[in-house]
């Protein structure tokens, strides 16, 4: 095979980044159906507990009225935005089904990415920490070197027994 | 004067069993303080010995009272003894039996009784087999009377399920809530409940084993079965619940991620990751601290559940009436902490590792990185579950945290979750070769791509699906391609450890299955319980190509949904003495041949003048048509019919089944036990020196 078609780890690397990339930019794709995703980041405001447009009940005092002033808004506004303020305003910020209107409700979204990151960040200090003392310990660890049992063979056996039972 | 003779029974019992249970608590805390320095609380023995044994048998006792007192609840509510004004709130003369039973946890007071009693029943079976280590389990006991002490004070002084309804004694009651009236909830609640209450026993344990320094691990494998078990009754209950919204509460989902079920959530998830790491400890003396402080933060996460259901801290359809026994909880939550706090430091020397990590490869990496996504993923309920109560006060007002909050930020965690399933198991304890990596990922990544070339030929295509649709498409579409991965590499565990079997006994690939099975039942159950979430995981990534279409629908109309023809034969209604029916029938046809006839429903309750639907369901493997019936429009009189295809649901609930079959066969004795001088060694699936038990 020739050189320049060799898959190397680079490549392999810049082929999963070009995936991912065009996995994230497929949210750009089509401009449709906005009533449908606006009316899913609201809630009926019956005290149902309901997304909007999942409101089943018949009789409902409000979500027939908000669904009408959802389509107004749609077929009115410039952006996603102003008909989520305009409901904002006119509801109340519990009529959003989700924490949106910035300032601290970024918050909502960026702690749960944060502590993600953090607790990985530090397993993996942790996991370092660990590998260099390891390094530095005999080696089978959990058995002290002057330990009789270190080299026989029960011992060994017994370990990896338990070691590999599950 | 009125006597009640059963209210007062149940009162007396309840006031019984906390003195029982004080006593319990404090003769235990004697005898352990009396015993601290020889070590050694034996029944029958010393004087600390046989005050233990007192304790012990006081706790067994309260079980008793407290059989009774909940004895005399159920008994209230089938002799509709409306002077009781628990039976009066919930329950009426013309309820069914079973959903009489079910009263006792349909209100805060009877669910709290429920807590108390399956408390005092884990207590129960914990004393009663307490040889297995009479000193840890003396700790265990006297830890748990504490958590059952605060029970029954709630109980007794701040919500009795005996009042007594002031004035004449009322005809009838005021019913049951209607959508508490169906089959599942009789069973829901206290399977939630066994789980919730459950995880008292191991954290019991933990507390015990690290006040007392208990040496080794052997309480781990002591409480190995009662955690299990919890676990097992705790999923059980949050996948009824599910169920139940999903036939129930007709909006087409199963998981609104509504704060009480999150509540429920949250300790499942924690408990799992105790499951996982508690191996670590187990096989290798890591991680103690980090289990100590998991299962600590379980039972924390069970009451904390138990409070935001009552307090009115967080708003909720399924929340209990609002009232003062947060503060009660506050407190409590508070002590254990301390407690909890205070025995940590005290003894955290007794925690330290004996092994560290030796390769970022290995099995103790994917477990810790399983914990980090599973406390990930909790964390992200509780935050978003509280996030409300924070942002009213910061801001000063109150936001909702809804479904796209929480889909948007759990689905990524449910997607690495997934892929740690898969990978988990195929690397080896301590340090996993980059030669066996090769060999055991190569077929997981062959089942994976050809996956996705099915997946996307059958025409889940995220990037020219609908913009509404993208999200979830591309969910589905990595779904189904990890599934085909983890499925393949569980299959080629069974495999490979049959192929070694097959060859040293001679006997078929599937006796060799069962065989291998039945030799190390918790490795291959824990492998079918990883099946079972994936079975799950695949039924919920159905859920991207729902439909949905709503029509007014009179004689003889149709409504059109997918491949599904629906023709409204009748519309009537009925009458019993609970509650008057409206229903429509439909016959069902997929082409022009008719395949069932359903009958969605509108109830109206009498008593307590509310309604409810009753979900019609054709349900097959591949999709559920689920058709509600709405009501009547008032200015046509004809039904209103919503019909929903859901794509792959059944496979959520086959899937907890087969979790519910692997966590049995995990928590069944191996076949054989021999001496590690007769194991023989195979070749492991990782490529390491792996013992079989011949």
């Amino acid at each position: 095979m020739p050189e320049a078609f060799r898959m190397t780890p680079r490549r392999w690397c810049q082929g999963a980044a070009i995936c991912l990339l065009a996995i994230i930019m497929l949210g750009a794709a089509d401009a449709g159906s906005r009533f449908g995703r606006l009316g899913h980041e609201m809630m009926c405001v019956c005290g149902c507990g309901q997304i909007l447009l999942e409101c089943n009940h018949v009789g409902c005092p409000d979500s027939d009225r908000m669904i009408s002033e959802l389509r107004e808004q749609v077929a009115a506004s410039s952006g996603d935005n102003a008909v989520l303020n305009w409901f904002s305003a006119k509801y109340g910020p519990t009529v959003l089904a989700a924490p949106i209107r910035g300032g601290f409700d970024n918050a909502a979204w960026i702690a749960p990415a944060a502590v993600f990151l953090l607790a990985t960040a530090g397993t993996g200090i942790l996991i370092s920490v660990w590998r260099k003392r390891s390094a530095a310990r005999p080696a089978v660890a959990g058995l002290p070197i002057d330990d009789p049992l270190h080299a026989t063979h029960d011992a060994m056996r017994d370990r990896i027994r338990r070691e590999t039972e599950y | 004067m009125h006597t009640h003779p059963m209210p007062e029974f149940g009162s007396f019992a309840l006031l019984l069993a906390l003195a029982l249970s004080v006593y319990t608590l404090v003769m235990g805390t004697v005898a352990l303080w009396r015993s601290r320095l020889d070590q050694g609380i034996v029944a029958g023995g010393s004087g600390a010995g046989r005050l233990g044994e007192t304790a012990r048998r006081a706790g067994m006792a309260s079980f008793a009272a407290m059989t009774g007192a909940a004895f005399a609840l159920v008994w209230a509510a089938f002799t509709n003894d409306y002077s009781v004004s628990y039976i009066l709130h919930h329950t009426n003369r013309d309820l069914n039996m079973a959903y009489k039973f079910a009263a006792l946890w349909s209100g805060q007071e009877g669910s709290l009784l429920l807590w108390a009693w399956l408390l005092s029943g884990y207590g129960f079976v914990l004393r009663l087999r307490h040889k297995v280590d009479v000193r840890l389990s003396a700790f265990a006991s006297t830890i748990l009377a504490g958590v059952q002490v605060f029970f029954l004070l709630l109980l007794n002084f701040a919500a009795p399920p005996f009042a007594i309804q002031p004035g004449p004694v009322a005809q009838d009651g005021f019913g049951l809530n209607p959508l508490l009236q169906y089959p599942e909830m009789v069973i829901h609640p206290p399977m939630l409940y066994l789980g919730y209450v459950g995880f008292s026993v191991p954290f019991a344990f933990a507390l015990g084993a690290l006040m007392m320094r208990y040496p080794g691990e052997k309480w781990i494998h002591i409480t190995r079965r009662w955690t299990m078990v919890t676990w097992l009754f705790l999923t059980c209950g949050i996948f009824l619940g599910a169920h139940w919204a999903y036939s129930v509460l007709g909006w087409g989902g199963y998981w609104g991620w509504d704060p009480v079920e999150n509540a429920s959530l949250m300790p499942w998830l924690t408990g799992t990751a105790f499951l996982h790491s508690v191996m670590m400890q187990e096989k290798r003396g890591m991680m103690k601290t980090w289990n100590v402080w998991l299962i600590f933060s379980t039972f924390l996460l069970t009451i904390l559940g138990t409070l935001l259901t009552r307090s009115g801290l967080v708003q909720s359809v399924h929340a209990f009436a609002q009232s003062s026994i947060g503060d009660w909880f506050y407190g409590f939550i508070v002590i254990v902490f301390a407690v909890c706090l205070f025995t940590f430091f005290k003894q955290k020397d007794h925690l330290k590792s004996e092994n560290r990590l030796e390769s970022i490869v290995s099995r103790e990496s994917s477990f810790l990185f399983n914990n980090l996504i599973l406390l990930t993923a909790c964390f992200t309920v509780l935050w978003g579950t509280l996030f409300p109560v924070i942002s009213e006060y910061v801001q000063g007002s109150k936001v909702t945290v809804g479904a796209p909050f929480y889909n948007r930020v759990n689905l990524p965690i449910g997607l690495f979750l997934l892929f740690l399933t898969g990978i988990g198991p195929l690397l080896a304890w301590r340090s996993t070769s980059l030669r066996s990596i090769r060999r055991n990922f190569i077929l997981p990544i062959v089942a994976m791509v050809v996956a996705f070339v099915v997946v996307v030929a059958c025409g889940v295509r995220p990037w020219s699906a609908l913009e509404d649709d993208v999200r979830a498409e591309t969910f589905s579409l990595i779904t189904f391609t990890l599934s085909a991965g983890v499925i393949t590499a569980i299959a080629a565990e069974f495999l490979r450890g049959a192929a070694v079997v097959s060859t040293q006994t001679g006997k078929n690939l599937l006796s060799s299955v069962i065989l291998l099975v039945r030799r190390n039942t918790r490795r291959y159950g824990g492998y079918i319980v990883h099946f079972g979430i994936v079975v799950m995981f695949i039924g919920i990534a159905g859920g991207a190509f729902n439909q949905a279409r709503e029509q007014e629908m009179g004689f003889g109309d149709s409504l059109s949904l997918g491949n599904y023809r629906l023709v409204c034969q009748s519309y009537t209604q009925d009458s019993n003495p609970n509650y008057d029916t409206e229903y429509a029938l439909l016959d069902v046809f997929k082409g022009s041949h008719k395949i069932t006839q359903l009958a969605p429903e509108h109830r109206f309750y009498h008593a307590s003048q509310t309604s409810s639907t009753m979900v019609a369901l054709h349900s097959t493997l591949a999709e559920d048509l689920y058709v509600i019936y709405e009501g009547k429009n008032p200015d046509s009189g004809k039904p209103i019919i919503k019909v929903f295809i859901n794509p792959l649901m059944n496979w959520i609930w086959i899937g907890v089944l087969i979790v519910v079959l692997g966590t049995f066969l995990a928590l069944t004795p191996s076949l054989t036990r021999t001496s590690v001088r007769a194991a023989v060694s195979v070749p492991s699936p990782v490529g390491e020196i792996e013992v079989h038990h011949a």
